[in-house]
């Protein structure tokens, strides 16, 4: 393939060197033609608020935007499922000329009757912005006579980057938080934020925490209910795993509650522990500690033995990363480096500065580093750094799969749950599933030396 | 089971185009439908004039089904753009286009946006020719999804490809227009066979197998190999005539077109069952004046004598429909003919094509029409007519799950199964196919309710 790297994207990309960390030009609207691997606004706020599932979902504008969105995360749900089902305004060409509020204040007053939801949220997309629907004003009516909150949530696909979505999904929480009742919150609590429960993470997570005597006031907002988020101001610190999504929440709720926060992964086993001892740090009693060490010492030695196996098989194994936040990026790199894998190619949508900065300084010589990039810089780094696993979501993986190269999915779509120790053992396992899987032995890419089949010189 | 008699009464036909909430769309947007037609011109790529998100979902959708990479390049509208029109990136968006891809035609989509703000495509379109000259054919389609959904938007492109482009009218040629509606890749494929059992060149538009349906690489195209090259388009109004297997309602035929320009055009349903198929049979042999290739004799003599075998399984089955018009239409053909019963018909598609093919159904072979429909009016259909067995994309899973009923994979999109591409459809063949998948998953239902089971059928 011949390919160069458009002029527009060149301070986009760099090749780590030891030496010195390279400037990484981020944060800006996607390049016009690139063919960029991100969404937009709309989306952003959307999938930050899709796993709340005693709530309404209702997307004001054209079927398109709610078609795509329909059951789009694997985010599970313990007991209602609202969030599971596709509601649209289904604006059409009348609404477009007239104006869409009525049909979105009959939407909104069916769909509360009929599903009886704990609140409702409402996402306006591009055209609700062009017509200058009023939607808070929709909202506050519904509201006044319903009784649930009715909480707009303004990201129109082109008002800015995902992260703008994620900032107008936080907004969004925050109205709903402070209003619920925390006389009965215990004093050792947390809220996690960033967690979205995808293939049931939430759960694994909260595990852990109740047995170290941790009360979780609320998961932001995986398995997500409406009244504990309510409550999410009584907790005694926040944890932040999804720090890309989350940090203006948690930025927020420090200013109006007081509320502590640390940032935390709970991918790979050494993110993990970390995690667990830092939220015992912040509880008063030493307890806490004791049943941290306590928990950590038992389930790494209960999945120790069989990382070290999947360790033996990967050894000399290169990896290649491209995924939503940059949080995540940092874990995978030092998960994978557990599995005896080195990162040769690692980038982000929406990574920023400081972001990259830590990105280039967890990352080895040479590693390349790309921001925001799009299919044909994917494809020809993944071939010049001779990657054996790429890590990504959907979009991501036929780049891999058509050249040849393994492929696991950590992104939306995943169905097998990679947070923490259990999660951090299915993650080695889905990495060696792909990596060492002996159909890449057919594939031409590794044929390249031997003579092709029925193919004369 | 129920007795699959006629009934001489008309069937209800419910549009539900509903006075607020779509739950559950029954369409993807217009733009889609665009961006996938476009994959079966060679050397051909969609653009999207709009927000960046409508690309990446769209892309993301159609990675889901095919599995194959989808590059669909985004103007990448801002707040800017939005206010003051789209030109400079729609300009941008090009050049980076054309410097990456190196493309023999870009088509240009119109996203809700766009059209909601009033671009005016064509005319930015010749400026931006007469400013760059060397640009390669741009071809422009509008495809608001306030007013169509993915089927429309993907015959809207077609319709502009062979305006744009099908304009020799030089000797006539002996070969055959095909076009298709959206089909899979093993589809187009086995159209192609059927017209070559003719001894006729097939110019199939849009014929996206090879680049839906790829071979394994070494090297990275940015462009698949495959699909229609644009001066067998250029010649398609020279062929001994067109057969048209769409279904396009209200919106004009590209067939019609061709037809003006000088290839006569035979308006067909899609080749499913054996009286349709027959159909396509003998206007390919009325066109061309060849015989009948004797192997399509032979796979229509193997059909037959399927049917014979199977037909008890299936009488009186009761069928629920649901899909692209020319999937839904033809699939009611196929069940009539052999003794089952399609108790719903339904579309999500707003061309009013579907209630106007199955008028040319003798009466009382449908119960019920739903145009324009979604989920939520289908769950409710299903509880009108309790069929024994969904027929229909992916999207009717969770629907056919909480039924108990079996769900028949078929048309698109198809993203919780492997092979969607693989799957064919049409032709004695595909019948064939559809008819043992049908007689067992009826078997599969009967022996998974039987308390003994039974080992021969």
């Amino acid at each position: 393939m011949s390919f160069s790297l458009l002029k527009e994207r060149r301070a986009q990309v760099v090749r780590n060197n030891r030496d010195g960390v390279a400037a990484l030009d981020c944060n800006k609207a996607s390049a016009a033609g690139s063919v960029s691997q991100r969404a937009c606004t709309f989306c952003g706020s959307r999938v930050v608020l899709y796993p709340i599932a005693d709530a309404l979902h209702l997307v004001h504008g054209p079927v398109g935007c709610a078609a795509y969105t329909w059951d789009i995360r694997g985010a599970l749900s313990s007991g209602p499922e609202l969030h599971r089902i596709s509601c649209s305004t289904d604006m059409r060409e009348r609404e477009v000329v007239f104006g869409g509020e009525q049909r979105l204040e009959a939407s909104l007053r069916r769909l509360i009757a009929q599903h009886a939801p704990r609140a409702a949220f409402v996402y306006g997309t591009c055209i609700v912005g062009v017509i200058g629907d009023d939607v808070p004003a929709v909202c506050k009516r519904v509201e006044a006579d319903v009784g649930i909150p009715v909480i707009p949530v303004l990201a129109e696909g082109f008002r800015g980057t995902k992260r703008d979505g994620y900032n107008a999904a936080c907004g969004a929480l925050l109205t709903l938080i402070g209003t619920g009742d925390t006389r009965t919150v215990k004093p050792q609590s947390i809220n996690l934020l960033g967690d979205f429960n995808v293939a049931g993470e939430s759960w694994i997570i909260r595990k852990y925490f109740e047995e170290m005597g941790v009360e979780v006031v609320s998961v932001l907002t995986g398995d997500g209910r409406v009244d504990e988020i309510r409550r999410a101001h009584g907790a005694r610190l926040n944890v932040v795993q999804c720090a890309g999504s989350m940090t203006p929440l948690a930025k927020a709720m420090q200013e109006r509650y007081g509320i502590p926060f640390i940032r935390v992964s709970f991918f790979g086993i050494e993110d993990t522990a970390d995690a667990l001892y830092r939220t015992a740090e912040h509880m008063d009693t030493p307890q806490v500690m004791e049943r941290a060490r306590a928990l950590v010492g038992r389930e790494i030695s209960r999945v120790l033995p069989e990382l070290r196996a999947c360790k033996q098989d990967l050894a000399g194994k290169r990896a290649g990363l491209y995924v939503g936040g940059a949080f995540k990026a940092f874990s995978l790199v030092r998960a994978l480096r557990q599995l005896g894998v080195s990162v040769v190619l690692a980038g982000t949508q929406t990574g920023s500065q400081e972001e990259y900065e830590e990105l280039q300084a967890v990352c080895d010589e040479n590693t390349v580093i790309v921001d925001d990039t799009n299919p044909l810089e994917l494809a020809s780094f993944l071939v010049e750094q001779d990657v054996d696993v790429f890590i990504g979501g959907v979009k991501e993986r036929p780049i891999a799969y058509k050249l040849g190269i393994g492929f696991c999915d950590h992104n939306h779509e995943r169905k097998i749950a990679l947070a923490g120790f259990e999660g951090a053992l299915a993650f080695a396992r889905e990495v060696r599933a792909t990596a060492t899987s002996p159909i890449w032995n057919l594939m031409p890419r590794r044929m390249r030396a031997a003579a092709p089949m029925g193919d004369k010189p | 089971m129920s007795c699959a008699l006629a009934r001489d009464t008309a069937p209800t036909v419910h549009s539900s185009a509903k006075p607020d909430a779509t739950v559950n769309p029954c369409t993807l947007c217009a733009p889609l439908g665009a961006a996938l037609a476009t994959a079966g011109v060679r050397g051909a790529i969609p653009l999207l004039h709009g927000a960046q998100g409508c690309a990446t979902y769209i892309r993301r959708y159609l990675i889901s089904h095919f599995r194959e990479p989808m590059d669909v390049a985004s103007s990448s509208f801002g707040e800017a753009q939005t206010v003051f029109g789209g030109e400079d990136n729609l300009g941008r968006a090009l050049d980076n286009v054309l410097a990456q891809y190196h493309p023999e035609l870009v088509t240009v989509a119109t996203t809700c946006l766009a059209e909601t703000i009033g671009d005016d495509v064509p005319l930015l379109l010749t400026r931006y020719r007469a400013r760059t000259g060397s640009a390669p054919p741009l071809v422009h389609a509008a495809t608001p999804s306030y007013k169509d959904g993915h089927v429309e938007g993907f015959h809207a492109m077609v319709y502009a490809l062979v305006k744009a482009l099908a304009c020799n009218k030089g000797t006539p040629l002996r070969a055959v227009n095909l076009l298709p509606p959206l089909l899979s890749p093993a589809d187009l494929r086995h159209l192609r066979e059927i017209v070559a059992g003719f001894d006729v060149a097939a110019t199939v538009l849009p014929d996206y197998a090879d680049r839906m349906d790829g071979v394994i690489l070494d090297q990275y195209r940015a462009l698949p190999d495959g699909g229609t090259r644009l001066v067998d388009i250029a010649s398609m109004p020279r062929a001994l005539g067109s057969i048209d297997l769409t279904l396009t309602g209200r919106a004009p035929r590209a067939s019609h077109l061709l037809a003006e320009r000088g290839a006569p055009a035979r308006v067909l349903g899609l080749p499913i069952g054996v009286r349709a198929t027959d159909a396509m049979i003998e206007t390919l042999a009325d066109l061309t004046g060849a015989g009948r290739p004797a192997w399509l004799l032979g796979e229509r003599g193997r059909l037959l004598d399927a049917y014979a075998d199977g037909h008890k399984c299936v009488f009186g089955a009761r069928v629920g429909l649901y899909g692209d018009p020319e999937f839904v239409a033809a699939l009611a053909g196929f069940l009539l003919e052999i003794g089952a019963r399609p108790v719903f018909c339904a579309t999500g598609a707003r061309n009013r094509a579907l209630p106007e093919a199955l008028a040319a159904l003798p009466a009382g072979s449908v119960d019920e029409v739903l145009d324009d429909t979604d989920f939520e009016s289908i769950g409710a259909a299903c509880e009108r007519h309790k069929p024994d067995l969904l027929m229909g994309s992916s999207k009717g899973y969770r629907l056919a799950h909480s039924l108990n009923i079996p769900l028949l994979r078929v048309g698109f999109p198809i993203h919780d199964r492997l092979g969607a591409g693989r799957i064919l459809h049409v032709g004695y063949r595909g019948t064939t196919r559809l008819f043992d998948e049908l007689v067992n998953a009826l078997l599969q239902r009967q022996q998974d309710a039987s308390p003994v089971g039974f080992s021969y059928l």
